[in-house]
């Protein structure tokens, strides 16, 4: 077994992500058959291979990944705030997150 | 009757149908056939009505036509659309409507195309049959007891059904190529870069890409025309020039040199799609191209890289959902539990399975063996294309193993459905260019797609092959 009910579970508390007896059971059991089919990696000898952290090179950003610094107003925080669950303009509002 | 981009703009310029009337027949077709199949989750007939009416004055003042003028399309529902709602197929954006477009959309706008809507897909772009989708599952319009297949399986639909001329659709690991290949359309991702992804809602950002569906190639590169190309507000798009498809694709293909790699044609293909795809690729061989076959060693563990890869970006991506600045709230008295609570009854079983697992993948202890391979082996399958490159000019792989399954039959079994994905998930680890075009029907029915692969940034060279290929009969082989 790859993966436990605690793993789960800790890492649900990590997701901030509610899920039910059902769902923990299930996942657990599916993530562990995904696991054990990803272990399939251990096959190859990976020591002296770079990872790709990027997929363009560096020819093909060029130019691209910096820009002058400017001040373009946007203006859409009225549509944004109007959109959101509980908005108190120009604020989202949540709730209390500090005790007195 | 079926519309092309061509035949649009001559329709209008010659004064047949106007714009407005355009628009209201594929309304009018969306209003009959939708119900029944679920392409579309939200139709924008007052943005398509502004639109027309600015292409129709256009033809009245006998002033030039914009490239896709009065084309009616629609758009993938993870992709933003000032004004109109954009669900990603998700509860948690079941009321959400993005104050911006997407550059992508706002291109083919200007360009004079029609927003007629939004198309249904897997919830967040997280599946292959569009069964994920919080709003119920798209069919087939080829055979109604079957997927579209997925993510972007409502533009599929929508396109192959003339529900739409034209669509976008987003892919992440074969979620343009598949469904096109399931409802017998060309379908095709450009290379990561080549499309700005500003507005495309994120699922996994080092391999999604926005990218056309139509009903021929030269439409498809018509598309491709407009959306591709360097945009400030994606560090990722590319300064690499956009060249002309249009003169491009209908160059000969003769002496070009197609790799078959050997990896994609072992056990797991369906009988029924080999004999199609082999029957496909005799078609380069009678247009004059040399066949080659090459290996693709590293091809058999893509799928378990692209899973680590792809669920680990997801889990920090749909981090930003948690009822404070968008999209659904559960209310709670504390801001943890509000999070928990919201997430939990927001997002539908296959995104939180995701979420676990790449929050897994990235967590204290498991990084090193499971995140950092899954980079390194993404190495080692991009090497694999550069090697191939230098070999051949293209690579011709089916696009999936099987064609459109049934509703239900695969939805018990989360692996197993990814697996099907392992003739699209190379390309979208490499980041190179793929299209899916189709390459006949098992018992006449279902389609079959098939893939062409390119170098990076060399789109015009495998629209120029499946432009080659489309006017040769490859969708009737």
């Amino acid at each position: 077994m790859k993966i436990s009910r605690e793993d789960v579970l800790r890492v649900a508390e990590l997701a901030y992500l509610d899920l039910s007896e059902a769902e923990l059971e299930s996942y657990r059991k599916q993530i562990d058959e995904i696991l054990e089919y990803i272990g399939k990696l251990d096959e190859l000898e990976t020591a002296n291979v770079e990872p790709m952290a990027q997929v363009l090179s560096d020819d093909q950003t060029a130019d691209a990944t910096l820009r002058e610094d400017l001040v373009v107003p946007s203006g859409v925080a009225e549509d944004v705030l109007k959109h959101a669950p509980d908005p108190e303009p120009p604020y989202f509002r949540v709730p209390k997150v500090i005790e007195r | 009757m079926s519309w092309t981009i061509g035949g649009v703009r001559e329709a209008l310029a010659a004064k047949k149908i106007s714009a407005r009337e355009l628009a209201g027949d594929f309304y009018k077709r969306i209003e009959e056939r939708n119900p029944e199949l679920n392409a579309f989750l939200a139709l924008s007939p007052e943005r398509a009505r502004r639109q027309t009416d600015r292409i129709d004055a256009l033809v009245a003042e006998g002033r030039p036509l914009p490239p896709l003028a009065g084309v009616p399309v629609a758009i993938k529902d993870v992709i933003s659309t000032r004004g109109t709602t954009t669900t990603c197929g998700s509860k948690i954006l079941e009321n959400y409507i993005p104050p911006f477009d997407a550059t992508a959309v706002e291109r083919l706008e200007a360009a004079g195309a029609v927003i007629l809507g939004k198309t249904n897909c897997d919830e967040f772009a997280m599946g292959s049959s569009n069964e994920n989708s919080a709003y119920g599952p798209v069919k087939n319009p080829n055979a109604t007891d079957r997927v579209p297949g997925g993510s972007s399986g409502g533009s599929a639909a929508a396109v192959a059904a003339g529900l739409a001329v034209a669509a976008l659709g987003t892919d992440t690991g074969g979620s343009i190529r598949q469904p096109g290949s399931f409802c017998g359309i060309p379908a095709m991702m450009g290379s990561y870069g080549r499309v700005s992804r500003y507005g495309l809602i994120a699922f996994a950002s080092s391999l999604d890409r926005i990218g056309p569906f139509a009903t021929n190639i030269k439409d498809v590169a018509a598309i491709l025309q407009v959306i591709a190309g360097r945009d400030p507000h994606d560090s990722t798009s590319t300064t690499a020039p956009v060249p002309n498809y249009q003169t491009e694709i209908v160059k000969p293909v003769k002496g070009l040199r197609l790799g078959i790699p050997k990896e994609y044609f072992a056990e797991g293909m369906d009988a029924a799609v080999r004999k199609k795809i082999e029957a496909g690729i005799e078609i380069y061989k009678r247009l004059g191209c040399e066949l080659v076959e090459i290996r693709m060693p590293h091809t058999d563990y893509a799928i378990a890289a692209y899973y680590i890869i792809a669920t680990a970006e997801a889990s920090s991506n749909l981090a930003r959902y948690d009822g404070v600045r968008y999209g659904l709230r559960i209310e709670d008295d504390s801001l943890l539990a509000m999070y928990r609570k919201t997430r939990g009854a927001g997002f539908g079983p296959e995104v939180k399975r995701r979420i676990v697992l790449g929050t897994y993948v990235l967590s204290a202890g498991y990084y090193d063996a499971y995140y950092l391979k899954g980079q390194k082996v993404r190495s080692l399958i991009a090497q694999d294309f550069r090697d191939a490159f230098n070999k051949v000019e293209a690579i011709l792989t089916p696009t999936s193993p099987v064609t459109a399954f049934r509703l239900g039959e695969r939805t018990a079994d989360p692996l197993q459905m990814y697996l099907a994905d392992i003739y699209t998930v190379t390309g979208s680890l490499a980041g190179v260019p793929g299209i899916s075009v189709p390459c006949g029907k098992v018992d006449g029915e279902l389609p079959v797609g098939l893939q062409i692969f390119g170098p990076a940034f060399c789109e015009a060279r495998i629209l120029q092959l499946a432009h080659a290929f489309e006017q040769a009969g490859g969708s009737t082989v």
